[in-house]
Protein backbone atom coordinates (compact mmCIF):
# COMPACT_ATOMS: atom_id res chain seq x y z
CA UNK A 1 0.00 0.00 0.00
CA UNK A 2 1.21 3.49 -0.83
CA UNK A 3 2.45 5.40 2.21
CA UNK A 4 3.06 9.08 2.92
CA UNK A 5 5.17 11.02 5.38
CA UNK A 6 3.47 12.62 8.34
CA UNK A 7 4.61 14.84 11.20
CA UNK A 8 3.84 12.82 14.34
CA UNK A 9 5.35 14.96 17.11
CA UNK A 10 7.64 17.91 17.81
CA UNK A 11 10.39 18.79 20.30
CA UNK A 12 12.81 21.61 21.03
CA UNK A 13 15.92 22.36 23.04
CA UNK A 14 17.28 25.81 23.85
CA UNK A 15 20.48 27.06 25.49
CA UNK A 16 19.96 28.09 29.10
CA UNK A 17 21.50 31.55 28.76
CA UNK A 18 19.03 34.31 27.92
CA UNK A 19 20.54 37.46 26.46
CA UNK A 20 18.23 40.49 26.47
CA UNK A 21 18.53 43.61 24.33
CA UNK A 22 19.71 45.40 27.45
CA UNK A 23 22.53 42.87 27.84
CA UNK A 24 23.65 43.81 24.31
CA UNK A 25 23.97 47.46 25.32
CA UNK A 26 26.92 46.38 27.50
CA UNK A 27 28.79 45.14 24.40
CA UNK A 28 28.14 47.95 21.92
CA UNK A 29 26.08 51.09 21.60
CA UNK A 30 22.47 50.13 20.99
CA UNK A 31 19.17 50.17 22.87
CA UNK A 32 16.23 47.93 23.56
CA UNK A 33 13.96 50.43 21.78
CA UNK A 34 16.21 50.55 18.68
CA UNK A 35 16.41 46.78 18.36
CA UNK A 36 12.78 46.06 19.20
CA UNK A 37 11.28 48.70 16.90
CA UNK A 38 13.30 47.45 13.93
CA UNK A 39 13.12 43.71 14.51
CA UNK A 40 10.50 42.77 17.11
CA UNK A 41 13.26 41.00 19.06
CA UNK A 42 13.48 41.42 22.86
CA UNK A 43 15.84 38.59 23.78
CA UNK A 44 17.59 35.54 22.38
CA UNK A 45 19.21 32.35 23.72
CA UNK A 46 22.99 32.11 23.49
CA UNK A 47 24.91 28.84 23.74
CA UNK A 48 27.57 28.84 26.47
CA UNK A 49 28.13 25.16 27.18
CA UNK A 50 25.71 23.84 24.56
CA UNK A 51 26.69 23.03 20.97
CA UNK A 52 24.64 22.50 17.84
CA UNK A 53 25.04 18.74 18.27
CA UNK A 54 24.14 18.76 21.97
CA UNK A 55 20.97 20.78 21.34
CA UNK A 56 20.00 18.54 18.42
CA UNK A 57 20.70 15.41 20.47
CA UNK A 58 18.31 16.62 23.16
CA UNK A 59 15.64 17.24 20.51
CA UNK A 60 16.12 13.71 19.16
CA UNK A 61 15.88 12.21 22.67
CA UNK A 62 12.60 14.03 23.28
CA UNK A 63 11.22 12.87 19.95
CA UNK A 64 12.02 9.25 20.82
CA UNK A 65 10.28 9.75 24.14
CA UNK A 66 7.24 11.34 22.44
CA UNK A 67 6.92 8.33 20.18
CA UNK A 68 7.73 5.70 22.78
CA UNK A 69 10.10 3.94 20.40
CA UNK A 70 13.65 2.63 20.67
CA UNK A 71 16.55 4.34 18.86
CA UNK A 72 17.10 1.31 16.63
CA UNK A 73 13.70 1.86 15.01
CA UNK A 74 14.85 5.14 13.44
CA UNK A 75 15.58 4.87 9.70
CA UNK A 76 17.13 8.29 9.12
CA UNK A 77 18.19 11.51 10.81
CA UNK A 78 18.47 14.78 8.88
CA UNK A 79 19.78 17.96 10.49
CA UNK A 80 19.45 21.34 8.78
CA UNK A 81 22.17 23.68 10.00
CA UNK A 82 24.57 26.41 8.92
CA UNK A 83 26.49 26.26 12.19
CA UNK A 84 27.54 22.62 12.68
CA UNK A 85 30.16 21.63 15.26
CA UNK A 86 32.37 20.31 12.43
CA UNK A 87 32.32 20.15 8.65
CA UNK A 88 32.63 16.45 9.31
CA UNK A 89 31.24 14.56 11.15
CA UNK A 90 27.79 15.91 10.39
CA UNK A 91 25.62 16.99 13.28
CA UNK A 92 23.18 14.26 12.22
CA UNK A 93 25.89 11.59 12.69
CA UNK A 94 26.80 13.03 16.09
CA UNK A 95 23.13 12.82 17.06
CA UNK A 96 22.89 9.27 15.68
CA UNK A 97 25.85 8.23 17.84
CA UNK A 98 24.62 10.07 20.92
CA UNK A 99 21.18 8.45 20.86
CA UNK A 100 22.57 5.16 19.54
CA UNK A 101 20.26 5.02 16.54
CA UNK A 102 22.68 2.73 14.76
CA UNK A 103 20.29 1.58 12.04
CA UNK A 104 19.69 5.14 10.84
CA UNK A 105 21.56 6.83 8.03
CA UNK A 106 22.31 10.43 8.90
CA UNK A 107 23.37 13.61 7.15
CA UNK A 108 23.15 17.42 7.36
CA UNK A 109 21.78 19.73 4.75
CA UNK A 110 22.98 23.25 4.12
CA UNK A 111 20.21 25.62 3.11
CA UNK A 112 20.61 28.30 5.78
CA UNK A 113 17.29 29.59 7.13
CA UNK A 114 15.35 27.51 4.59
CA UNK A 115 17.08 24.36 5.82
CA UNK A 116 14.23 22.94 7.85
CA UNK A 117 11.72 23.32 5.01
CA UNK A 118 14.16 21.75 2.55
CA UNK A 119 14.90 18.91 5.00
CA UNK A 120 11.23 18.28 5.68
CA UNK A 121 10.53 18.06 1.95
CA UNK A 122 13.30 15.51 1.58
CA UNK A 123 12.20 13.49 4.61
CA UNK A 124 8.66 13.22 3.34
CA UNK A 125 9.97 11.87 0.01
CA UNK A 126 12.05 9.24 1.83
CA UNK A 127 8.98 8.00 3.67
CA UNK A 128 6.63 8.20 0.70
CA UNK A 129 9.16 6.22 -1.38
CA UNK A 130 8.11 3.29 0.74
CA UNK A 131 11.71 2.46 1.68
CA UNK A 132 11.67 4.02 5.16
CA UNK A 133 9.18 4.27 7.99
CA UNK A 134 10.55 6.54 10.69
CA UNK A 135 12.71 9.63 10.52
CA UNK A 136 13.91 12.55 12.58
CA UNK A 137 14.25 16.02 11.05
CA UNK A 138 15.91 18.76 13.12
CA UNK A 139 16.84 22.40 12.53
CA UNK A 140 19.64 23.36 14.91
CA UNK A 141 21.98 26.34 15.17
CA UNK A 142 24.53 28.04 17.35
CA UNK A 143 24.82 31.16 15.23
CA UNK A 144 26.40 33.06 18.13
CA UNK A 145 29.72 31.47 17.13
CA UNK A 146 29.69 32.92 13.59
CA UNK A 147 28.52 36.40 14.54
CA UNK A 148 30.81 39.39 14.52
CA UNK A 149 30.15 40.63 18.07
CA UNK A 150 31.55 44.04 17.11
CA UNK A 151 28.95 44.50 14.37
CA UNK A 152 25.83 45.75 16.07
CA UNK A 153 23.80 45.68 12.85
CA UNK A 154 23.97 41.88 12.64
CA UNK A 155 24.82 40.67 16.17
CA UNK A 156 21.47 41.86 17.54
CA UNK A 157 19.47 39.76 15.10
CA UNK A 158 20.41 36.15 15.79
CA UNK A 159 20.04 33.50 18.45
CA UNK A 160 20.76 29.83 19.15
CA UNK A 161 18.45 26.84 19.49
CA UNK A 162 17.19 23.62 17.98
CA UNK A 163 13.88 21.93 17.33
CA UNK A 164 12.56 19.16 15.18
CA UNK A 165 9.87 16.70 14.23
CA UNK A 166 9.38 12.97 14.12
CA UNK A 167 8.20 11.83 10.69
CA UNK A 168 6.29 8.61 10.36
CA UNK A 169 4.27 6.81 7.68
CA UNK A 170 0.55 7.22 7.10
CA UNK A 171 -1.89 5.93 4.51
CA UNK A 172 -3.15 9.37 3.49
CA UNK A 173 -1.07 12.34 2.33
CA UNK A 174 -0.59 15.20 4.79
CA UNK A 175 2.03 17.06 2.75
CA UNK A 176 -0.24 18.71 0.20
CA UNK A 177 2.10 20.86 -1.83
CA UNK A 178 5.54 22.40 -1.88
CA UNK A 179 7.31 25.14 -3.75
CA UNK A 180 11.08 25.25 -3.09
CA UNK A 181 13.33 27.77 -4.79
CA UNK A 182 16.94 29.01 -4.89
CA UNK A 183 18.91 31.78 -6.58
CA UNK A 184 22.68 31.43 -6.40
CA UNK A 185 23.22 34.66 -8.34
CA UNK A 186 22.41 36.50 -5.11
CA UNK A 187 24.70 34.32 -2.98
CA UNK A 188 26.70 37.28 -1.67
CA UNK A 189 23.68 38.88 -0.02
CA UNK A 190 24.17 36.61 3.00
CA UNK A 191 27.38 34.73 3.73
CA UNK A 192 28.84 32.93 6.71
CA UNK A 193 31.76 30.64 7.44
CA UNK A 194 33.98 31.65 4.52
CA UNK A 195 37.07 29.41 4.37
CA UNK A 196 40.11 30.52 2.43
CA UNK A 197 42.67 28.26 0.80
CA UNK A 198 45.34 27.14 3.20
CA UNK A 199 47.75 24.94 1.23
CA UNK A 200 51.54 25.51 1.11
CA UNK A 201 51.01 26.94 -2.39
CA UNK A 202 48.64 29.62 -1.20
CA UNK A 203 50.37 32.89 -0.45
CA UNK A 204 47.81 35.57 -1.14
CA UNK A 205 46.82 37.53 1.92
CA UNK A 206 43.05 37.20 2.16
CA UNK A 207 41.41 39.21 4.89
CA UNK A 208 37.87 38.07 4.17
CA UNK A 209 36.37 36.97 7.47
CA UNK A 210 34.21 33.98 8.20
CA UNK A 211 31.68 36.00 10.17
CA UNK A 212 28.08 36.12 9.15
CA UNK A 213 27.56 39.05 6.78
CA UNK A 214 24.28 40.31 5.45
CA UNK A 215 23.32 42.94 2.91
CA UNK A 216 20.30 44.27 4.75
CA UNK A 217 18.57 45.92 1.84
CA UNK A 218 19.09 42.99 -0.55
CA UNK A 219 17.68 40.57 2.02
CA UNK A 220 14.79 42.89 2.80
CA UNK A 221 13.96 43.11 -0.92
CA UNK A 222 14.27 39.34 -1.26
CA UNK A 223 11.93 38.71 1.65
CA UNK A 224 9.17 41.05 0.66
CA UNK A 225 9.35 40.37 -3.07
CA UNK A 226 10.38 36.75 -3.60
CA UNK A 227 9.10 35.22 -0.38
CA UNK A 228 5.75 37.00 -0.63
CA UNK A 229 5.50 35.85 -4.27
CA UNK A 230 6.35 32.28 -3.26
CA UNK A 231 3.59 32.23 -0.64
CA UNK A 232 1.08 33.68 -3.11
CA UNK A 233 2.12 31.20 -5.82
CA UNK A 234 1.95 28.24 -3.43
CA UNK A 235 -1.55 29.26 -2.40
CA UNK A 236 -2.58 29.59 -6.02
CA UNK A 237 -1.18 26.16 -6.86
CA UNK A 238 -3.14 24.71 -3.94
CA UNK A 239 -6.56 26.05 -4.95
CA UNK A 240 -7.04 27.09 -1.33
CA UNK A 241 -7.97 30.62 -0.45
CA UNK A 242 -5.73 32.19 2.22
CA UNK A 243 -8.72 32.17 4.58
CA UNK A 244 -8.78 28.37 4.40
CA UNK A 245 -5.21 28.08 5.71
CA UNK A 246 -5.22 27.99 9.50
CA UNK A 247 -1.72 29.37 10.08
CA UNK A 248 1.38 30.55 8.28
CA UNK A 249 4.66 29.68 10.01
CA UNK A 250 7.37 31.80 8.43
CA UNK A 251 11.05 31.80 9.25
CA UNK A 252 11.38 34.18 12.20
CA UNK A 253 13.84 36.75 10.92
CA UNK A 254 12.14 40.02 11.70
CA UNK A 255 8.67 41.09 12.84
CA UNK A 256 8.61 43.96 10.37
CA UNK A 257 9.26 41.61 7.45
CA UNK A 258 6.32 39.47 8.51
CA UNK A 259 4.07 42.55 8.67
CA UNK A 260 5.16 43.53 5.15
CA UNK A 261 4.75 40.01 3.77
CA UNK A 262 1.24 39.82 5.29
CA UNK A 263 0.35 43.14 3.70
CA UNK A 264 1.84 42.22 0.35
CA UNK A 265 0.09 38.84 0.17
CA UNK A 266 -3.15 40.32 1.59
CA UNK A 267 -3.26 37.56 4.17
CA UNK A 268 -4.66 38.42 7.60
CA UNK A 269 -1.78 39.25 9.97
CA UNK A 270 -3.40 37.11 12.69
CA UNK A 271 -2.68 33.99 10.66
CA UNK A 272 1.09 34.52 10.96
CA UNK A 273 2.43 33.01 14.16
CA UNK A 274 5.52 34.70 15.61
CA UNK A 275 7.97 34.25 18.48
CA UNK A 276 11.11 36.08 17.38
CA UNK A 277 10.59 38.41 20.36
CA UNK A 278 11.93 35.57 22.55
CA UNK A 279 14.49 33.89 20.32
CA UNK A 280 15.67 36.26 17.57
CA UNK A 281 16.54 34.72 14.22
CA UNK A 282 17.59 31.12 14.85
CA UNK A 283 17.99 30.30 11.13
CA UNK A 284 17.09 26.66 10.39
CA UNK A 285 15.73 26.23 13.92
CA UNK A 286 13.18 29.04 13.78
CA UNK A 287 10.32 27.22 12.03
CA UNK A 288 10.49 24.03 14.11
CA UNK A 289 10.80 26.10 17.33
CA UNK A 290 7.68 28.03 16.30
CA UNK A 291 5.94 24.79 15.34
CA UNK A 292 6.82 23.10 18.61
CA UNK A 293 5.78 26.05 20.78
CA UNK A 294 2.41 26.24 19.09
CA UNK A 295 1.84 22.50 19.35
CA UNK A 296 2.78 22.71 23.04
CA UNK A 297 0.41 25.63 23.72
CA UNK A 298 -2.47 24.00 21.82
CA UNK A 299 -2.70 26.52 18.96
CA UNK A 300 -1.69 23.73 16.58
CA UNK A 301 -3.09 20.24 17.05
CA UNK A 302 -1.37 17.34 15.35
CA UNK A 303 -3.92 14.96 13.84
CA UNK A 304 -6.67 17.60 13.62
CA UNK A 305 -6.07 18.32 9.92
CA UNK A 306 -5.26 22.00 10.40
CA UNK A 307 -3.83 23.45 7.22
CA UNK A 308 -0.48 25.08 7.87
CA UNK A 309 2.03 26.65 5.51
CA UNK A 310 5.72 26.52 6.50
CA UNK A 311 7.89 29.06 4.68
CA UNK A 312 11.65 29.35 4.99
CA UNK A 313 13.93 31.93 3.41
CA UNK A 314 17.58 32.78 3.76
CA UNK A 315 21.13 32.47 2.52
CA UNK A 316 21.85 30.84 -0.79
CA UNK A 317 19.59 32.48 -1.56
CA UNK A 318 17.10 29.75 -0.75
CA UNK A 319 13.41 29.93 -0.04
CA UNK A 320 10.33 27.79 -0.18
CA UNK A 321 6.98 26.80 1.25
CA UNK A 322 5.37 23.52 2.21
CA UNK A 323 1.64 23.23 2.75
CA UNK A 324 0.70 20.50 5.20
CA UNK A 325 -2.37 19.11 6.87
CA UNK A 326 -1.13 18.73 10.40
CA UNK B 1 2.69 63.20 -11.30
CA UNK B 2 5.86 61.49 -10.06
CA UNK B 3 5.67 63.52 -6.85
CA UNK B 4 2.02 62.61 -6.25
CA UNK B 5 2.73 58.91 -6.67
CA UNK B 6 5.77 59.01 -4.39
CA UNK B 7 3.80 61.06 -1.87
CA UNK B 8 1.06 58.42 -1.91
CA UNK B 9 3.61 55.63 -1.36
CA UNK B 10 5.15 57.45 1.62
CA UNK B 11 1.73 58.25 3.09
CA UNK B 12 0.75 54.58 2.77
CA UNK B 13 4.01 53.13 4.10
CA UNK B 14 4.50 55.49 7.03
CA UNK B 15 0.86 56.15 7.91
CA UNK B 16 1.28 59.92 7.48
CA UNK B 17 -1.04 62.65 6.18
CA UNK B 18 -0.36 63.90 2.61
CA UNK B 19 0.26 67.44 3.97
CA UNK B 20 3.22 66.12 5.94
CA UNK B 21 4.95 64.84 2.80
CA UNK B 22 6.35 67.77 0.81
CA UNK B 23 9.17 67.91 -1.72
CA UNK B 24 11.54 69.32 0.89
CA UNK B 25 10.64 66.78 3.57
CA UNK B 26 13.55 64.71 4.86
CA UNK B 27 12.07 61.22 5.12
CA UNK B 28 14.15 59.79 7.96
CA UNK B 29 14.58 62.96 9.99
CA UNK B 30 11.16 64.60 9.60
CA UNK B 31 8.90 61.60 9.15
CA UNK B 32 10.60 59.44 11.75
CA UNK B 33 11.28 56.67 9.24
CA UNK B 34 14.00 54.12 9.96
CA UNK B 35 16.16 52.26 7.46
CA UNK B 36 13.59 49.49 6.98
CA UNK B 37 10.88 52.08 6.23
CA UNK B 38 13.20 53.64 3.65
CA UNK B 39 13.88 50.20 2.08
CA UNK B 40 10.16 49.64 1.80
CA UNK B 41 9.52 53.04 0.24
CA UNK B 42 12.33 52.46 -2.27
CA UNK B 43 10.97 48.99 -2.99
CA UNK B 44 7.49 50.39 -3.73
CA UNK B 45 8.94 53.15 -5.92
CA UNK B 46 10.91 50.55 -7.89
CA UNK B 47 7.72 48.59 -8.53
CA UNK B 48 5.58 51.64 -9.28
CA UNK B 49 7.96 53.24 -11.80
CA UNK B 50 9.75 50.09 -12.99
CA UNK B 51 13.16 51.54 -12.07
CA UNK B 52 16.10 50.05 -10.16
CA UNK B 53 17.46 52.05 -7.24
CA UNK B 54 20.86 50.48 -6.55
CA UNK B 55 21.69 52.40 -3.40
CA UNK B 56 19.75 54.44 -0.90
CA UNK B 57 22.79 56.70 -0.40
CA UNK B 58 21.96 60.31 -1.18
CA UNK B 59 18.23 59.73 -1.04
CA UNK B 60 17.20 61.83 1.95
CA UNK B 61 14.36 64.08 0.86
CA UNK B 62 11.23 63.49 -1.20
CA UNK B 63 12.81 65.70 -3.86
CA UNK B 64 15.81 63.31 -4.01
CA UNK B 65 13.45 60.43 -4.80
CA UNK B 66 11.48 62.41 -7.39
CA UNK B 67 14.71 63.53 -9.12
CA UNK B 68 16.05 59.98 -9.10
CA UNK B 69 12.93 58.63 -10.81
CA UNK B 70 12.86 61.54 -13.30
CA UNK B 71 16.48 60.81 -14.28
CA UNK B 72 15.92 57.06 -14.45
CA UNK B 73 12.95 57.53 -16.75
CA UNK B 74 14.58 60.17 -18.97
Amino acid sequence: MKQYGKICSTAMSLPEKIMTNNDLTKIFETSDEWIFSRTGIKQRRIAVTETTSSLCTEVARQLLQNEGITPLEIDFIIVATMSPDYNTPSVACQVQGNIQAFKAFAFDISAACSGFVYALSLAEKLISSGSYQKGIVIGGETLSKVLDWQDRSSAVLFGDGAAGVFIGADSTPSFLLENLQADGSRANALTSGYQRNNSPFFTEENKKSGHLKMDGRAIFDFAIRDVAANIAATLKMSDFHAAEIDYFLLHQANQRLIEKIAKKTKISREKFLTNMNKYGNTSAASIPILLHENVANGTLKIGMQQKVMLTGYGGGLTWGSILIKL
Amino acid sequence: MIFEKIQAIIVEELGKEPEEVKLTTNIQEELDADSLDLFQIINEIEDEFDVKIESEDGLATVQDLVSYVEKAQA
